[in-house]
Formats: structure tokens, sequence, C-alpha cells
């Protein structure tokens, strides 16, 4: 096995397939992770991501999991792929596949930027998604924002990396133990709908939280006290707390519930807007009040100045 | 494919040994006999990066024909489920590899296929790491040195249970700690489907000076067929007894 860490090539490199013969030229570096590195490639004139595998092995899996999600219909999941080869360097034989370059900003990006209404939106796409690919047969495994990618424009969420992606009934093949439900003593590690549910259920407190919260000694309380104290999540807490104990079976079930709290809890709390829209009138007022002074200032100069060139002229 | 059976040990230790028989040597005896030794060498950040005890801890999974790995302390619990299953796919390629060998002739290898017939493989590999029954004996150094690294073992064990159940086929562990009470080597838990009930365990254990990995080793392969004999009195389970290549 030819295990390859140090995957960074300059731009411009030209890759060629071992067994299909295509070429492809590297354009950008755009990420590594722990599977490998993915660049922004040029294959004839159209853009392509093309990812170089540490481990053949697993990018091999992530293919045939993509295979599968190029025979369902519907909206996309994750990106087309278009080839999957080997390409022989000097220094050993790297696996790479080229897939369909996705533009767009990384959730964990937008999550940082956007406020927490975002969240509840994006949170219904992505439901909607995973209720898709769990009617295939598979769960997502390694759910988590940086593996989540909104399309430019749109806002439309995709699913970028599928190296987690495992078959419903078996061991969930990569997890991320943030996201991970056994980290938390909330369930086992067999890929079913549910394990990714509670993942949901971590990007929301990611989200609420603005980082990764430690896990203390009692992790499961420690995650029931924080969603039910704290103001962003206190008013979905029904649903959150559902989906982190496993009792949603399906993906559609718990989006229905959430989108049903997240109407509901806007009626009851009507303020917020109002008192944003309050803070923009008075700065409207005191910007006014800055005119006013400017036109004064500007008169009283102009005027000095008229008398000024008179006096001259006479 | 028939439904077999993986053998593992896990060695976790955070350096040299110095009592006792050759742990690479001990390694080698593992693997004629058809089981695998995997070694994770567990540093803390104070730790400085001994060559001599890393060096120890890869010859030994590779006379093993195992997997090693050097992880700071608060990474064991992802690289313990990570190394054990690595090793596991690692294991049946290796059987894989020798039957195409035998069909194709000298040199060919899963990885000399083109990529869609070596996904094929990939996906019977996956079923049978899946579907396999998986024996790991688990061996964890007490030494002085490891004892304020005890807790996170422990738990990385207990994690290491719960990623190995939800698998499909059948689990076996057991738990040995080196150096014992009164003997080098003292078995704490025999064979179980679950590693649940370890908190107790670790925490009477009194730590010595001396760390005898070889012979713990060879105690570990004895165990193994202790295991068989107990399961052959049920039903006969036929074992792979190829190791990776």
């Amino acid at each position: 096995m030819t295990a390859q860490d140090n995957l960074h090539f300059a731009p411009g490199t030209l890759i060629i397939g071992k067994w299909h013969q295509n070429h492809y030229q590297l354009v950008k570096w755009l990420g590594s992770g722990a599977q490998g590195t993915v660049y922004l490639g040029r294959d004839g004139r159209r853009s392509v991501a093309i990812k170089l595998a540490k481990d053949r092995a697993s990018l091999i899996s992530e293919v045939n999991v993509l295979k599968q999600f190029e025979k369902l219909r519907g909206d996309p999941l994750g990106p087309s792929l278009y080839d999957s080869d080997d390409w022989l360097t000097r220094g050993g034989t790297i696996g790479f596949c080229v897939m369909e370059y996705l533009d767009g900003v990384s959730l964990s990006e937008a999550l940082k930027r956007k406020p927490f209404d975002w969240t509840l939106v994006y949170m219904l796409q992505l439901l909607k998604q995973l209720q898709q690919l769990h009617n295939s047969g598979y769960i997502f495994g390694d759910l988590k924002p940086e593996n989540l990618i909104l399309m430019h424009p749109g806002h439309a969420i995709r699913c970028l990396d599928f190296g987690g992606a495992t078959r419903i009934g078996r061991s969930v093949r990569e997890y991320t133990e943030f996201y991970d439900r056994g980290y938390w003593g909330f369930g086992s590690r067999r890929a079913e709908p549910s394990y990714d549910l509670f993942a949901c259920v971590m990007i929301m407190i990611y989200a609420a939280a603005g980082k990764r919260i430690a896990r203390t000694n009692e992790p499961q309380v420690q995650l029931i006290h924080f969603v039910k104290n704290h103001p962003k999540l206190a008013p979905y807490r029904k649903t959150v707390m559902n989906a982190m104990r496993g009792n949603y079976s399906t993906a559609d079930i718990m989006r229905r519930d959430l989108l049903q709290e997240v109407m509901t809890s806007r009626q009851s709390n009507p303020q917020m807007p109002q008192s944003r829209r309050n803070v923009r009138k008075t700065n409207a007022v005191s910007n006014r009040s800055g005119w006013k002074s400017a036109w004064l200032a500007a008169s009283v100069l102009l005027t000095a100045y008229i008398v000024f060139v008179i006096v001259y002229v006479m | 494919m028939k439904k077999g059976t993986l053998k593992q040990i896990l060695l976790i230790t955070d350096g040299c040994s110095n009592e006792g028989e050759d742990p690479v040597a001990m390694a080698a005896l593992a693997r004629e006999q058809g089981i695998t030794v995997n070694v994770i060498g567990v540093l803390d950040q104070y730790d400085t990066e001994d060559s001599h005890g890393l060096q120890e801890v890869e010859g030994i999974a590779q006379a093993g024909g195992g997997i090693s790995q050097i992880v700071q302390t608060k990474q064991l619990a992802q690289t313990v489920q990570m190394v054990t299953k690595q090793a596991m796919t690692q294991t049946i390629k290796g059987v894989i590899n020798q039957q195409l060998q035998d069909i194709l002739g000298d040199g060919e290898t899963v990885e000399d296929l083109p990529p869609e017939k070596r996904g094929k493989v990939m996906e019977v590999v996956d079923e049978v790491g899946e579907t396999a029954d998986l024996h790991v004996c688990i061996l964890v150094d007490t030494s002085a040195s490891m004892k304020n690294k005890l807790p996170t073992v422990r738990e990385a064990l207990t994690d290491l249970s719960l990623s190995l159940s939800a698998r499909m086929g059948e689990n076996q562990f057991c738990l040995f700690l080196f150096p014992g009470k009164r003997k080098s080597v003292q078995k704490v838990i025999s064979w179980t489907p679950q590693l649940d009930s370890i908190k107790r365990i670790f925490e009477k254990i009194s730590s010595h000076g001396i760390t005898p990995t070889g012979p713990a080793i060879k105690e570990a392969v004895k165990s193994f067929s202790s295991l068989s004999r107990k399961q052959s009195l049920v039903d006969d389970d036929e074992a792979y007894d190829d190791g990776p290549r």
C-alpha cells in the first residue's frame, strides 16, 4: 500500500490517467482533509474538481457511492463523477477522481456569518436532502458543516464529501467525534437514519454556540441542558430533543416538526424584527441632523467668501 | 465467500520493553499463527519522540503484519478504532491478493487492477470486514510512565467496543495488563463480546517500572487457542490462517 502524505503539487501540473489516458491540469489548491487533497482543475475548457487520495482503497469506496447516486433521479445530492483513475508519479501511484466543480460557500463559513434564522433554513433544506439519500439505502455518516456547500447563487445545499457514506445496517465508515452520537453517549455507530439526524442537531448546537463545545464528564446531561437553556435553541427544543434521543425514524418527520416549530415561534416572538427597525429609525434621525449642520456650515462659509470677494473687488 | 474469523492483538504502550523475550520476535510468532499484531504508541505533549521507543513500536507491527501508529494521548479514541478497522481491511486484502496470485500468476495484486474492477473487489472487502467475526486481544502497558494516560486508554477502549459492536459480525474481546500484580502479565478480562465494566479494572492497578512487552504478546497468542478450544466445543468455526502480505 502506498501512503502518500504529501499531496501538494504546483499549479499547472499535468495529470495523466494510467487507465483511461485522460489529461487534466491542476489550477488551484482547494483544500486538504483526512482522506486527501482537492484541487480545482481543468479538463479542456471545463472546470473540474480533482481529488487526490491518500489511500486508494477509501477513494474507491467513495467512488462506488458516487456511482450509486448517479443512478438516482431528482435533485443531485453531490457532485457528478466524471472519471476515476491512477496517476503514476515518481513518488508512487496516486489514485484520483474527477468530479463536477461545485462553486459556493462551505456551510461552516456561512454559519459563522449569517444570523441563526439562516441555520434553520439550511437545516430544512438539509433534511430534505437527507431523506432522499436515506431512501437510496445510504446514510451520510460524516455529516458536518465542512462537508456541505451552499451553491452560488441560490443557497441550495449540496453534499461535498461522500467518504463516510455507509449502507444502512452497517457500521458507520467515517465520523467526526463532535458530530458522532456515540461520542456523546446517545447511541450506537450503526448506520441508520437517526445517526444523521443526531449530526444535524450537533450542527445546530455548533451554530448556536459559535464553536464546537467541549465534552464534559456527563455528556448527555450537558447536551440536554445546553439545548433547553440556550436562547437560540430553546424555541425548537421539542424537535431538537427528539432528534437527539433518536426518536425520529426518518428525516421527513423531523423536518415536518422543525418547520412547524419555526413557523409558530415567529408569531409568539414578534418584537425582534421591530426592535431592529427602531434602531434603523434612530440612525436615520441622527443622520438627518448631521446633514443639517453640514448645510449650515457650508452656507456660512459661502456667505463669508462672497462678502470677502465683494470687499476685495470694491 | 465463507464467513471467517479475524484475529488481532492490539498493543497500547508508550515505549521500550525491558524484560523477557524480544517483542519483535514474539510478534513474528503471532503472525505465524494467523494473528495480526497492531501497535499504538501513546505520547503526551511532554514526551519527546524518543526514536528508540518508536522504532520498537514500528518493528513489532511490521513483524506482526499489522499497523502501527504514534499518537498524542487525546487522539487515542479515534486512532484505536481506525487502526483496528484498517488492519481488518489489510488482512482481508492480503487473503484476496493471495487468491488472485494463485489465479493470475505472479505479482498481480488488487492494486494492479483497473479502477472499475478494483471497485468491485473493494465492495467484497467491505462486505467481509462487516460480516466476519473479530477476535481482539488488547494488551495495555501499565508501567509507571503510562499511569496518567490510563483514563484516556480506558475511554478509547470503551469507544472501540462501541464502534465494533455496530458491525454485523460477532466480536470477542479480552484484556491483558502488563506488568501484572505478581506475574509479568495479568489477564483482567477473559473473552467477552462487549467491553463494558472496564472502569473498575483500571482503578485498582498499581504501576511498576518494568515493561515486559515480549512475554505479554506471548500470553496473548496463547489466549487465542483457549478461545478457539472453547468455541470448537460449541461449533466448528473455520478461521483465516493467512496474515497480510
